[in-house]
């Protein structure tokens, strides 16, 4: 059934985005991380703009990862502290983020400055998290017990402080740096970054997994909040039809998600994720090397005045 | 007998403006307004139009053409190629296209250039190709040509641009029908229906009928507010978002 999208101006079918909805709330849920990056490139395949892509998924993110937090809340699985901590540096990073953004579209450039860096970081954050679940997942067959835990490089920056709820005393530092350097790979690529986020809290701060998946999301969730406001205010590009139909699927999707995730042992958890991530990385490095089907592409730019 | 002739004169320069008295066009459409609603998927609009002659009209040795021109609000397109560079394809070059409808539908009762001569379609503007620049497209390198004709390609897949030599049907001899069919991706804004009358390549009459394409209810108050109230739209889609969630945690709720 095809229903007409008052921003993006198109008709879509109103079942294919619930189900795309489905699709990536039940992967968000399941895996505490956003999805932009899923859906991103999905909305952009059928056809909707990539200015409103971008934009209203923030809303449809922001929708699923409030469902993700209240439950997680009511398993006690979110540190509050460590969120906050998180939002914090992540919200700094989105503004510098938006800066960059700015200017290399200024450049001209910014198409394919997307296309190698989620080629680079996938590629990246997939292999490294693939090959540590694997190592992982060996050692455990064969009965051997995994390794002890090498103290973590950051161990002796200043700025310290304690999560208990994490287990973990930790400098401010190496949290808040690598929540801005994810904040503004965020703004810069369209993405939330929470597929980076959940890695970097379970091998870099050996947060529990349990405690990882609600606290991404708590800090997704706020900054979702934020990106949608600010994408409306500043570019008009907030489909609200199109964000409340990929809602209703992505809600329905993510209490599946999460009910799937909750079953997943640690490093079962972590080899789908990290496949996942290969997945979209290569699928980006294909776009990019492939012989393209039509060497023209054509955009649109509004007769200004 | 030069007093006869000087009468005979007189009287043929007073026939000659009726004897060389053009047809009128009268046209019309079948509606002047074209309403999007949440289940549009795009509008069919018929043109009309009537060839009036009298017995003053000269006579022609052939049957009328009519071209019917299509054209939606303007806007500039930037076309871009990708090259290999190294192992990746990258774009590479671009070129811009200013002002050009994005919407133009070229209906005819016959082909273009069986209608008029190529200097009189780039003069009256019958044709795409005439709207994408005032370059005729074999004065143009090849290189150059080729950024025109994928803008065409890909506009035309979209069905946004159109050419079709048999979009113009007659139904007696001076009454014709054309069918402008708008896919759902044509923008809003006021559209110009231009109808030319030809005779052996020689153009005879003109007329414009205008059209609207616009949202209407829920779809026009909405991308008012989007517009108007931004901020208050963001902090709407927000908070909707915020109760969707909510409301999925309630409905799930069995732990």
């Amino acid at each position: 059934m095809q229903i007409y999208l008052p921003i993006a101006e198109m008709p879509v079918d109103m079942f294919l985005i619930a189900a795309i909805g489905a699709a990536v709330g039940f992967l968000s849920g399941m895996f505490g991380v956003g999805g932009g990056f899923l859906m991103t490139p999905l909305l952009i395949f059928l056809g909707i703009p990539p200015a409103i892509a971008v934009a209203t998924q923030a809303a449809q993110i922001a929708a699923a990862s409030t469902t993700g937090t209240l439950a997680a809340l009511r398993r006690d699985a979110v540190d509050m502290r460590l969120g906050l901590v998180l939002l914090g540096g992540g919200l700094l990073g989105t503004a510098i983020g938006v800066a960059i953004f700015n200017m290399l579209r200024r450049l001209g450039q910014l198409d394919i400055v997307i296309v190698v860096s989620y080629v680079t970081l996938f590629g990246v954050v997939g292999t490294l998290m693939l090959v540590e679940s694997i190592k992982a997942l060996t050692a455990r067959r064969r009965g051997v017990q995994p390794l002890p835990p090498k103290p973590p490089w950051h161990r002796d920056l200043p700025w310290r402080m304690a999560f208990p709820r994490a287990g973990l005393e930790a400098s401010l530092i190496p949290l808040v740096g690598i929540a801005m350097l994810i904040g503004i790979a965020g703004s810069v690529l369209g993405i939330g970054g929470g597929f980076i986020m959940v890695p970097v809290l379970i091998y870099m701060f050996r947060v529990p997994v349990a405690l990882v998946v609600g606290t991404s999301q708590f800090q997704i969730l706020f900054t979702m909040l934020g990106a949608t406001v600010l994408h409306a205010a500043t570019n008009q590009t907030v489909d609200i039809v199109l964000a409340m139909l990929l809602t209703v699927g992505g809600v329905f999707g993510a209490q599946f998600g999460a009910r799937a995730g909750r079953n997943l042992k640690g490093e079962a958890f972590r080899l789908l994720l990290a496949l996942l991530i290969l997945a979209v990385g290569l699928r980006f490095a294909f776009e990019l090397t492939a012989t393209p089907q039509d060497r023209y592409t054509i955009a649109p730019v509004e007769v200004s005045g | 007998m030069s007093r006869a002739a000087a009468i005979l004169l007189a009287m043929a320069a007073a026939a000659a403006p009726a004897a060389a008295r053009a047809e009128q066009m009268v046209t019309a459409l079948s509606g002047s307004r074209v309403e999007i609603t949440s289940t549009y998927t795009g509008a069919e609009i018929v043109a009309f139009g009537v060839i009036e002659r009298d017995l003053k009209t000269v006579s022609r040795a052939g049957a009328y053409d009519v071209v019917v021109t299509v054209r939606g609000p303007a806007r500039n397109f930037i076309v871009r190629q990708k090259e290999r560079v190294g192992f990746a394809w990258l774009n590479r070059e671009q070129r811009r296209f200013i002002g050009v409808p994005s919407y133009l539908s070229v209906l005819s009762s016959r082909p273009l250039p069986d209608i008029t001569s190529p200097q009189l379609q780039r003069r009256l503007r019958v044709g795409v190709d005439t709207h994408l620049s005032v370059i005729p497209d074999e004065l143009l390198p090849e290189r150059e040509r080729a950024y025109r004709v994928a803008l065409r390609r890909i506009e035309g897949e979209a069905g946004r641009f159109v050419e079709d030599p048999a979009g113009v049907a007659f139904l007696t001899p001076t009454l014709f029908r054309a069918s402008i069919y708008l896919p759902a991706t044509a923008r809003t804004g006021l559209y110009e229906v231009e109808t030319q009358l030809f005779a052996d390549g020689t153009p005879l009459a003109r007329a414009v009928n205008t059209f609207e394409v616009a949202k209407t209810g829920f779809e026009q108050r909405i991308a008012e507010a989007a517009h108007q109230a931004r901020w208050a739209y963001g902090f709407a889609v927000a908070a909707i978002s915020l109760l969707f969630g909510w409301l999925a945690s309630i409905v799930f709720r069995r732990d």
